[in-house]
C-alpha cells in the first residue's frame, strides 16, 4: 500500500518520458501491483456518486459550473462522415460557442481525427482553443503497433496539441498488462510535446476494479490525462467510473506528486450532468482539478444545453434550439 | 342509446385487441370470432389469437423478464397494488363487463369485482414476503453460511379459467408477476371481453410492457403450442379445467423442456376462496449458496 | 493558474409547504382534543425558534387514550378481516408518499436533521414500512407466531428519528389487529401529529391509533396504566431498564429498541474509499443521534494511518448547516441537553488522554450544533469507548488479528450493531457470526428496509422490528 506524500508541487507529468517504475518489469509483477491496489465496492461506490448528484447547485455556484463546464468541453466530431465543412463548423463553433454573448467562454479543444487536424487548427486559428486528435487506430485499437504510432505521428505532424489514444482492451482483460504499458509508453514518445490522454474504454473493461486497475496503469506508463470511453460504446462515462477515475489521480498525485487529469467523454448529454461530475470532481478529488487543464468533458451535444441554461440564467427564462446554433 | 334532439345517439364501439408487449395489436392473423353474451346475443369481434401471436407474445415476455425480475419486489408489490387501485377507479366498467359475459346478476357482479381487486392486494403484499416465508438460512454441519432463496422461473404461460373471466383471470395471473415472472396468458374462450378491458388496467397502471401478455382465442388450440414451446419454462393449464384427456397432452409435450406444469383441476374451483402459497410457489425456482466462513 | 473554487450557493428547500399551527391537541378517538394538563413549546434547534404549543397529556388524558384504543379493539379493529385492516393500512402508505415532501420538511424543522435526509431515507422508509406491513394483516397464518393480536399496544418512541420511529412501531401493531397509544418524544411532536392527520384522511376507524404528546411523565402513565397488554419502547438503555422493572410481574408484552456503542471494523483488505464513506455514514448521519451507529471505528493497525488520512480529509468536505439546506450534510443537535452531554463526553475524551481532532467548519450563531470530531488513541477504558454519545464523535481504536477485533468489538455491555469492511467473504461471514449485534452490515452501514428485522443483543434490547421476525411482537 503506497503511503501519503506530501503534496507541494503540482505541475504536468515531465516533458521527457519518466523511466517505469519497478512494477513493469513483467506481466506478474504489474500483476500483483494493480491487484494489490484496494477494490472498489460497487454498491457503496454507485451509491455515493448518486449522493454527489443530489448536491444542489443554484445561483451563483451555477453560473459558475455552468462557464467552467464550457470552458472544458472538448468538442468533438468523430464520424465517418465527417468533411472539411463539417470540422470548420465545429472549429467556429468552438471558438464562439454564442455568438450573441460575447462572455460566453470559448471550449478548451476540438476534438477530431487525425486526417482533419490541419481543418481544425486552420478553423480555431490563434483562439487559444487546442486542437486534440485520436490516434492508434482508434476507436477499436485493433492494429499492429506501428501503424498506431504511424497514426500518432500523423496528427503531431498535422500539428495535434492532444493525442487521445486507446488502450489494447483485449490484452489488458487477457492480463497482458506489460504489453498495455509499453504500448503506452511508445504512444507518449511519439507524441513529441503533444499531451496524451489515455483512454480506458470502461464500458468494455466491465467493473470499478479493472477500471482503477488500469488508471494506475495508463498514469505508471506517462499519460497525461486519463480519458473514460471513445464514446463508440454504452455504457460510457458514468458518474460512478468517473468518480473512481478522480480517486485514482488523486491517490497518485498523493504517492508521486504528479498531478494527473481526467476527461470524461460520450453519455453526458445535459448541463445536469455536467455539474454533478464538476462536484464530484470538487469533493472527491479537490479543487484542483476545477481547471480545463486538469479535467476536460468530451462531448458534441452537452455545449448547446450547457448554453441554454447559462441562456436560462441570464434570462430568466427557459430557452430553445432555435436560440443556439448547428455546429 | 340515449335521445338526442334529433334522435337515439349512436355509441362509439370498443374494438377488442391483443395486449402484447405492451402494445393493442389485432391478430396477425387477421382472424376474429364472435363474443357473446349468456343468452348468445352479439357483444363484440374478438381477436382470435394464433400461434404466431403467442410465439410473439412469449418473446415479448421473454425480453420483459429481465428488467422485471431485476427490480425490487417492494417495487414489484407497489405495481401490482396500483393495478388494483386502478381497477378499483373502473369499477362500474367492470361490473357490467362481467354481468355481460357471466350472465350473472349486478350484485353477484359487483362481489366478483370487489374481490378481485382484493385478490391483487392480496397478492401485491406477497411480493416482499413469499422469501422469507419459503426461503431461509440452512444450519449445515460444516463451516458455511448457506441460504436458500426463491427466484422466478421465467416466462409462464397461463391458459386462464373458462368460466370466471375476471376473479379468475386476476387469480391466475396476479401469482405469476408478482413473484417477477412474465405471463402470456390465453384468456377465457367464451368470454373474453373483460380479459381485454384488464389489459387496458395494466397499460395504465406502470406495468412494464411484455410482463403481462394477453391472448384472446381457444386455449385448445393456441394452447398446445405454449405447451412446446421451448422458451416457456411453466405452464397453468387452469383453462382446461374437467379435460383431463387434453391436459394430460399437454403435460407431454410440456415434458419436452421439462416445464414446471400445474395441472388443469377436474372442474374450475371456488375462486372466491383464498390461494394456497402453492399457487406463487409453482413458478419459483429455489437456489441455495455456500460459503464458508474462516478469516 | 488562479484556482477555481467550486461554492455551492445557498439551496434552501421551502418551508411553505408545511402548516404548522400555534397549537396541537392530542389526538384521542379519532379527534384532535384538548389535554387536561399543561402545555409545552416545541423548538426548531436550528434557531432555536418556537414552532408550537403542544398538550401535555397527563394521567387522565393517557387514560381516555387506553380507553379509545380498547373501544375501538374489541368493537371494531379486533373485528375486522385481515384483508380489510390491510386496505386501511395501504391507504396511509400511499398517502404519506403522496405527501412525502412536507412530511420531510416538517421532520427536518422540527428535529434538526438535514432535509436530504429526511427526503432521502426518514420518509420513504416511513412510506414503505406502512406498505410492507399492510400486506401481512391478512397472512398472519404465515408468520410462524399465531395470529391472535395483545390488544392495546402503549408504545414510547425517542426524538431522533421521529417519523421513522412511529413508523416502525404502529405499523406491525395495527396489521397484527392491536390498536395503539403512542407517545412521541417531547421535542419533536410535529409529524406524528401530522400523521395522526393522515389517519384521519385515510377514514382508519376512530381509536385505532391515539397520539398523547408529553415528556416522561405521560410516559411513565402510559406504560404503566393496567388496561394496556404490550409495551413497545425505542430510548435510552436507562429508562429501558425502568420499563422492564415497571411491567415485571404482570401480564404486559415487552419489547425494547435501546441504546449502543456499535464498533465499525475495518480490516487491511477493505474497499478503501468505500469503507471512509460506510464509517462518515455510520457516525455522522442523522447528527450521530443513531442508536446502531458506528460510534468505534475498529482499525486494523496495519492500514491506520492511512485509513485516518482519508477519513479526515472526507470529514473536511462534510457541510454542516441550516438542515432546510439542500446541500447540509449534518445538521443541528436536537437539545440543549443533548448537547451538553456530547460536550461533557468529549471533554472526558480528552482529559482521559485521546487526541481529538475536529473537522474545519463553520457553525451558524443560533441554535445547536456541534462540529464533527474524531479521537484517536482511543482504548477499551475510556469513557468515550464505552458510553454512548449520541452525537457526531467518532472514537479510534486499533487492533492486530480478526480475533482481537471481535474481542474488542463485543466488549460491551450493547449489542445493537456492528459494521465489517473487507473484501473477503469468509472473513466477513465468520467475523459476522462471532460478533453478539443483532444487527451487521458487512461493507455497507446504516442500511434499512422493512422487510430486515432490527433490533438489539444485551442491554441494547430484546425483540425486533421489521420482517416476518417483527409481526412476534404483536401476536400470541
Amino acid at each position: 500500500m503506497l503511503t501519503g506524500m506530501a503534496v507541494d508541487a503540482v505541475e504536468h507529468a515531465p516533458e521527457t518520458t519518466a523511466a517505469p517504475l519497478d512494477v513493469a518489469r513483467s506481466d506478474a509483477s504489474l500483476r500483483r501491483f494493480l491487484h494489490g491496489l484496494p477494490g472498489v465496492d460497487q454498491v457503496g461506490a454507485e451509491a455515493r456518486a448518486a449522493a454527489l448528484g443530489t448536491r444542489s447547485i443554484k445561483t451563483t455556484a451555477k453560473a459558475t459550473a455552468l462557464d467552467l463546464a464550457i470552458s472544458m468541453v472538448d468538442l468533438t466530431t468523430l464520424e465517418g462522415a465527417d468533411t472539411v465543412g463539417k470540422v470548420r463548423a465545429l472549429g467556429a463553433k468552438a471558438v464562439h460557442p454564442d455568438p450573441s454573448d460575447p462572455t460566453c467562454p470559448r471550449v478548451a479543444a476540438v476534438c477530431v481525427y487525425p486526417d482533419m487536424v490541419a481543418t481544425a487548427k486552420a478553423a480555431v486559428g490563434a483562439s487559444g482553443v487546442k486542437v486534440a486528435s485520436v490516434a492508434t487506430a482508434f476507436p477499436s485499437g485493433r492494429a499492429a503497433l506501428d501503424v498506431k504510432l504511424a497514426d500518432t505521428r500523423d496528427a503531431v505532424e498535422a500539428g495535434a496539441d492532444e493525442i487521445d489514444m486507446v488502450i489494447d482492451r483485449g490484452a489488458f482483460l487477457s492480463g497482458h498488462y506489460l504489453a498495455v504499458y509499453e504500448e503506452i509508453v511508445a504512444v507518449r514518445e511519439a507524441c513529441g510535446p503533444a499531451h496524451l490522454k489515455v483512454i480506458l474504454e470502461t464500458g468494455e473493461l466491465a467493473t470499478y476494479d479493472n477500471v482503477r486497475r488500469a488508471s494506475w496503469l495508463a498514469m505508471l506508463a506517462g499519460g497525461h490525462f486519463i480519458k473514460t470511453s471513445t464514446g463508440k460504446v454504452q455504457p460510457a462515462a458514468t458518474l460512478p467510473v468517473t468518480m473512481v477515475m478522480l480517486e485514482a489521480v488523486r491517490d497518485y498525485r498523493e504517492a508521486t506528486g504528479v498531478q494527473i487529469g481526467v476527461k470524461p467523454a460520450g453519455g453526458i448529454r445535459s448541463a445536469k450532468d455536467a455539474v454533478k461530475h464538476l462536484v464530484v470532481v470538487n469533493e472527491v478529488a479537490g479543487p484542483d482539478w476545477l481547471d480545463p487543464d486538469w479535467f476536460r468533458f468530451g462531448a458534441s451535444t452537452l455545449l448547446n444545453d450547457l448554453l441554454m441554461q447559462r441562456i436560462k440564467l441570464t434570462t430568466g427564462r427557459y430557452s430553445g434550439p432555435d436560440y443556439v446554433t448547428v455546429d | 342509446m340515449t335521445p338526442s334532439p334529433t334522435g337515439t345517439r349512436a355509441d362509439v364501439r370498443k374494438t377488442y385487441k391483443l395486449y402484447i408487449g405492451g402494445a393493442f395489436p389485432r391478430s396477425e392473423s387477421g382472424h376474429t370470432y364472435e363474443a357473446v353474451d349468456a343468452k348468445g346475443r352479439f357483444l363484440a369481434n374478438a381477436a382470435l389469437a394464433s400461434r404466431k401471436d403467442a410465439r410473439d407474445a412469449v418473446v415479448a415476455a421473454r425480453g420483459a423478464f429481465g428488467g422485471w425480475s431485476g427490480r425490487t419486489a417492494y417495487n414489484r408489490g407497489q405495481v401490482v397494488y396500483r393495478v388494483a387501485e386502478v381497477l378499483e377507479d373502473r369499477r362500474a366498467q367492470f361490473v357490467e363487463a362481467v354481468q355481460r359475459s357471466e350472465g350473472v346478476s349486478a350484485r353477484q357482479a359487483s362481489a366478483t369485482v370487489d374481490a378481485s381487486v382484493d385478490r391483487l392486494v392480496w397478492y401485491a403484499g406477497w411480493a416482499d414476503k413469499v422469501d422469507q416465508v419459503v426461503g431461509g438460512s440452512n444450519p449445515v454441519a460444516g463451516p458455511y453460511f448457506n441460504l436458500t432463496a426463491p427466484e422466478p422461473t421465467g416466462v409462464v404461460a397461463v391458459l386462464a379459467p373458462q368460466a370466471s373471466s375476471l376473479l379468475g383471470l386476476v387469480s391466475v395471473v396476479a401469482p405469476v408477476i408478482v413473484t417477477g415472472n412474465t405471463a402470456v396468458v390465453v384468456s377465457s374462450f367464451r368470454r373474453p371481453l373483460p380479459a381485454v378491458t384488464f389489459g387496458e388496467v395494466l397499460a395504465t397502471s406502470d406495468v412494464p410492457g411484455g410482463v403481462v401478455n394477453l391472448l384472446t382465442g381457444d386455449a385448445t388450440s393456441i394452447g398446445p403450442w405454449l405447451a412446446a414451446h421451448m422458451d416457456v419454462n411453466a405452464i397453468d393449464l387452469a383453462g382446461l379445467a374437467g379435460d383431463a384427456v387434453l391436459s394430460a397432452q399437454h403435460e407431454v409435450a410440456a415434458a419436452d423442456n421439462l416445464k414446471r406444469v400445474v395441472r388443469a383441476p377436474a372442474a374450475e374451483p371456488d375462486w372466491a376462496a383464498e390461494p394456497p402459497l402453492t399457487a406463487m410457489t409453482a413458478f419459483l425456482e429455489t437456489k441455495t449458496v455456500w460459503h464458508p466462513r474462516g478469516i | 493558474m488562479a484556482r477555481t473554487e467550486l461554492e455551492y450557493a445557498p439551496a434552501p428547500e421551502s418551508r411553505s409547504i408545511v402548516d404548522i399551527r400555534a397549537s396541537y391537541g392530542l389526538f384521542v378517538g379519532g379527534e384532535f382534543v384538548d389535554g387536561h394538563g399543561s402545555s409545552f413549546k416545541t423548538v426548531n434547534p436550528a434557531t432555536e425558534e418556537v414552532l408550537a404549543e403542544v398538550a401535555e397529556a397527563d394521567e387522565r388524558d393517557v387514560d381516555l387514550a387506553v380507553k379509545a384504543a380498547r373501544r375501538a379493539y374489541d368493537r371494531v379493529w379486533s373485528r375486522m378481516p385481515g384483508a380489510e385492516r390491510a386496505k386501511y393500512l395501504f391507504r396511509i402508505a400511499r398517502i404519506i408518499a403522496e405527501r412525502s415532501r412536507e412530511l420531510a420538511v416538517l421532520e427536518s424543522i422540527d428535529n434538526g436533521k438535514p432535509i436530504r435526509e429526511a427526503r432521502d431515507v426518514d420518509v420513504p422508509i416511513v412510506a414503505a414500512h406502512f406498505f410492507y406491513y399492510a400486506g401481512w394483516a391478512d397472512k398472519l397464518k404465515h408468520s410462524g407466531y399465531g395470529e391472535t393480536p395483545l390488544g392495546v399496544a402503549a408504545q414510547v418512541i425517542p426524538w431522533n428519528f421521529p417519523l421513522m420511529m412511529l413508523a416502525w412501531k404502529v405499523a406491525p401493531a395495527l396489521a397484527c389487529g392491536n390498536t395503539v397509544v403512542l407517545k412521541p418524544a417531547e421535542t419533536t411532536p410535529l409529524t406524528a401529529l401530522l400523521f395522526a392527520e393522515i389517519c384521519q384522511q385515510a377514514e382508519l376507524p376512530p381509536g385505532v391509533v391515539n397520539i398523547v404528546t408529553g415528556a416522561g411523565a405521560t410516559g411513565q402513565a402510559l406504560v404503566g396504566h393496567p388496561d394496556v397488554d404490550k409495551v413497545a419502547f425505542t430510548g435510552s438503555t436507562e429508562v429501558g431498564k425502568a420499563i422492564a422493572r415497571t411491567v415485571a410481574g404482570t401480564d404486559k408484552r415487552l419489547t425494547l429498541e435501546l441504546g449502543g456503542k456499535a464498533a465499525n471494523i475495518v480490516f487491511d483488505d477493505a474497499p478503501l474509499d468505500q469503507a471512509v464513506e460506510g464509517v462518515v455514514n455510520g457516525i455522522f448521519f442523522n447528527q450521530g443521534h443513531v442508536c446502531c451507529a458506528g460510534s468505534r471505528l475498529l482499525v486494523q493497525e496495519s492500514v491506520a494511518e492511512e485509513v485516518l488520512h482519508r477519513l479526515k480529509r472526507r470529514m473536511a468536505t462534510l457541510r454542516v448547516g441550516d438542515p432546510l439546506d439542500k446541500n447540509t450534510d449534518v445538521g443541528a443537535i436536537n437539545s440543549p441537553e443533548q448537547l451538553a452531554r456530547i460536550r461533557e463526553l468529549s471533554a472526558a475524551g480528552e482529559a482521559e488522554g485521546a487526541e481529538r481532532w475536529t473537522a474545519p467548519c463553520q457553525l451558524p450563531d443560533t441554535g445547536w450544533w456541534f462540529a464533527p470530531t474524531l479521537f484517536t488513541d482511543v482504548t477499551q477504558a475510556h469513557r468515550i469507548a464505552r458510553e454512548e454519545i449520541f452525537g457526531p464523535v467518532l472514537s479510534v481504536l486499533t487492533f492486530r488479528t480478526p480475533a482481537e477485533a471481535v474481542a474488542k468489538a463485543n466488549n460491551t455491555p450493547y449489542g445493537l450493531s456492528a459494521g465489517i469492511w473487507s473484501d473477503k467473504g469468509s472473513r466477513i461471514l465468520q467475523v459476522a457470526s462471532q460478533l453478539r449485534a443483532g444487527v451487521v452490515w458487512a461493507n455497507t452501514f446504516n442500511q434499512f428496509d422493512p422487510t430486515s428485522p432490527f433490533g438489539g443483543y444485551k442491554e441494547s434490547g430484546q425483540g425486533r422490528e421489521g420482517g416476518r421476525h417483527g409481526l412476534e411482537a404483536y401476536l400470541r
